[in-house]
């Protein structure tokens, strides 16, 4: 029984973090439907300009409000590159069919990890990241839980709290959502669509930032190509719990993290091949995903 | 008798002539040639690269105080090395064989650093009669291509047999556990030789985990099913960029076992990214220890401290070596076309830092390892395992 809850928590942390990189893939999609395979990239970033704020401006044992600083400087950043980004590579191929844009992300995410690279401060060895925040165990009969376990899931439980009230609840979320039902009604509404896409990047691009932390606080290695593979395994998520819905998004990224943990500890050999097996499985049965709905192309 | 002649020849022609390319030599060895060299200058392995780098640096050094010539059958002949990136994938590594074949006309290949590359690129020197010393590819396969590959390193079985025969032996453990990547022959190989050497010697393993390649950063599951069985050892024979995690949440975990680890734990990167405290008192196997006295390890250190400001790693080490192979076959060489300078290589019999190095019939060489424990960071001496 200890050790399944020990293996409930490690389930739980990776899939918040699965969870929150998801969510700014549904997020984007939901908007302008076009899949951003260089979300993941932003997530590198944010690991990266955090780590050089961090040995800039602070050092260990730093204040808790410098650490905060830090972390909200560096979504400001990225989610800026992320706005970036949108303007020059996705915005003038928005027009064009959804193959060119894909095709682009593509491109985006290649550029960004090649051109990291280069950069003789950043290069293409694995770094270690400083443990930002002090974590020390917790054992609860048997069951250890470390502090930043916990900061993860808490963390990401708030940020998507906070997503959800901002698409439901404020002006801009209100735009996004009719912006995501019909593109030009939007526009003939007075909404400008240009910028609620700009704040859209801007918010997905901080939130994988803030993934990048915390993903490099848990697995305090990190190098330019780290993105790939939890890219795709968020980008799963997204599609497992319904593309376009950020709750789905969530449910999907806790669902895969546990899955695979479990598998991992019942027969290491063959879980990693058997968790992409269940996903598939569901997606069989529920084709939209979990909480998707599935819609009618209009021609 | 015969380097009484090589010194005869090179006094005439100290004599005779400035710079390359002339002299009495031969005919048909030319002015010029090149050594093609495959490295690993970028993708995830471009760390190695940099070591190849300083490597090819200090080995032209070497040259450079004999106007960058070597002296092949009384010939000065100019060495130029021809350095292109593997990206350390298999199709890239074949390209980059036919371009020094055919581009290069290169007189032998080194390199490449990854087994997988040398076996999809090892036929095309095969074919083109180049002879190729590989230079970390540990897999079996290798140089089982044809009578042109060798290599400058030993092989992976003997690394997992000197680590079972250190674990059972010194550290004096009974009980073993291994966590392993299932999508890495190298890790594979290690493992299977470690635990068939640790059971041939009455040790027990008590745990084998698997994880699906460098993707996987969490290892936790797998840590915990070894925790539970408490092993004396645990064997992490994986790549550097995946051990720094398993380390720390290895020990995060609460497991006091000895880590042991293959050739793999010989980067600076290790200790850099895990933490010096993190890796103290673990044991690894290495082809080389930068703290070895003989002439030819403190002179290749010295030169190599100049270039890169840090003591070379096996990775520096073995592509030092690999280039020395050749030129050492080179300069041996009595009838100059790709056929006798294969047979040089087999012949050879030098001493380079790691020890004395002579070839087997396959193109492997019979090479000692040593034992190395982290202590404050650095990896120091703690055994010499000979060659069977």
């Amino acid at each position: 029984m200890v050790k399944v809850i020990q293996l409930l928590i490690y389930g739980l942390q990776v899939g918040s973090i699965y969870a929150l990189l998801a969510t700014g893939y549904t997020l984007i999609y939901g908007i302008i439907k076009m899949i951003n395979l260089a979300h993941a990239d932003f997530m590198m970033l944010g690991a990266f300009v955090s780590l050089f704020l961090y040995t800039g401006l602070a050092g260990s044992g730093s204040p808790m409000w410098l650490i905060i600083l830090i972390v909200l400087l560096t979504m400001g950043i990225v989610g800026m590159l992320g706005v970036l980004v949108e303007r020059i590579a996705y915005k003038p191929l928005r027009q064009r069919p959804a193959l060119s844009s894909l095709v682009a992300a593509v491109g985006v995410s290649m550029f960004i990890q090649n051109f990291l690279r280069c950069i003789p401060a950043v290069g293409p060895s694995p770094r270690a990241y400083p443990a930002m925040f002090t974590s020390a165990n917790i054992t609860i009969g048997g069951v250890s839980i470390s502090g930043i376990q916990i900061i993860v899931i808490l963390v990401s439980v708030v940020l998507m709290i906070l997503m959800q009230l901002l698409v439901t609840k404020t002006t801009i979320g209100k735009q996004m959502v009719a912006t995501s039902c019909d593109k030009d009604a939007s526009a003939l509404m007075g909404i400008n669509v240009n910028k609620v896409i700009s704040i859209t990047f801007c918010i997905g691009s901080a939130l994988a930032a803030i993934c990048g932390i915390l993903y490099s606080s848990v697995y305090p290695s990190i190098h330019v190509y780290m993105a790939a593979t939890i890219g795709n395994k968020a980008f799963i998520s997204a599609v497992l719990g319904g593309i376009g819905n950020t709750k789905g998004a969530v449910l999907g990224g806790l669902l895969l993290g546990i899955i695979e943990v479990f598998l991992q500890s019942f027969n290491s050999s063959v879980s990693y091949g058997v968790s992409f097996v269940i996903l598939i499985v569901i997606l069989l049965y529920k084709p939209a995903g979990l909480l998707g709905t599935v819609e009618m192309e209009k021609v | 008798m015969k380097k009484l002649f090589g010194v005869l020849l090179s006094v005439v022609m100290m004599v005779g002539c400035v710079g390359c390319g002339t002299g009495s030599g031969a005919s048909d060895v030319p002015d010029e040639i090149t050594i093609g060299f495959a490295g690993t200058l970028s993708g995830e392995n471009a760390l190695v690269g940099e070591y190849q780098k300083n490597a090819i640096k200090v080995v032209e050094n070497e040259l450079a105080a004999n106007d960058g010539c070597i002296e092949i059958m009384g010939k000065k002949v100019k060495v130029n090395i021809a350095l292109e990136d593997t990206e350390a994938k298999p199709d890239i590594c074949a390209n980059v064989y036919r371009k020094f074949v055919d581009e290069y006309k290169a007189v032998a290949i080194v390199g490449p650093n990854e087994s997988s590359c040398a076996l999809a690129a090892g036929p095309i020197a095969q074919e083109a009669e180049v002879p190729n010393v590989t230079i970390f590819a540990t897999n079996d396969e290798v140089t089982k291509v044809g009578d042109y590959v060798f290599r400058a390193c030993y092989l992976d079985p003997f690394q997992g047999k000197v680590a079972a025969t250190f674990a059972y032996d010194d550290l004096e453990a009974k009980t073993a556990a291994v966590l392993f990547s299932n999508a890495d022959a190298y890790s594979k190989y290690l493992k299977d030789a470690f635990v068939e050497g640790f059971e041939a010697r009455g040790g027990e393993v008590v745990a084998i985990e698997e994880y699906a390649g460098a993707d996987v950063k969490d290892f936790n599951a797998q840590l915990v099913n070894i925790s539970t069985k408490d092993p004396e050892v645990l064997f992490l024979p994986n790549q550097v960029g995946e051990l720094p995690l398993q380390i720390k949440q290895a020990r995060g975990m609460g497991i006091e076992s000895t880590l042991l680890g293959g050739d793999s734990w010989d980067l600076t990167t290790l200790v850099d990214v895990a933490g010096k405290d993190m890796v103290e008192g673990a044991c690894y196997v290495a082809p080389f220890s930068s703290s070895d006295t003989s002439e030819a390890a403190r002179a290749w250190v010295k030169a190599y401290h100049e270039i890169a400001g840090e003591n070379p790693g096996s990775h520096a080490t073995l592509a030092y070596e690999a280039l020395h192979i050749v030129l050492g076959a080179l300069e041996s060489l009595e009838t100059y076309d790709g056929s006798s300078l294969k047979d040089a290589i087999y012949a050879t019999n030098m001493d380079l830092p790691s020890g004395n190095v002579t070839m087997d019939e396959q193109g492997n060489p019979k090479k000692n390892a040593v034992i190395l424990k982290y202590k404050d960071g650095i990896g120091e001496y703690v055994a010499t395992v000979e060659a069977e």
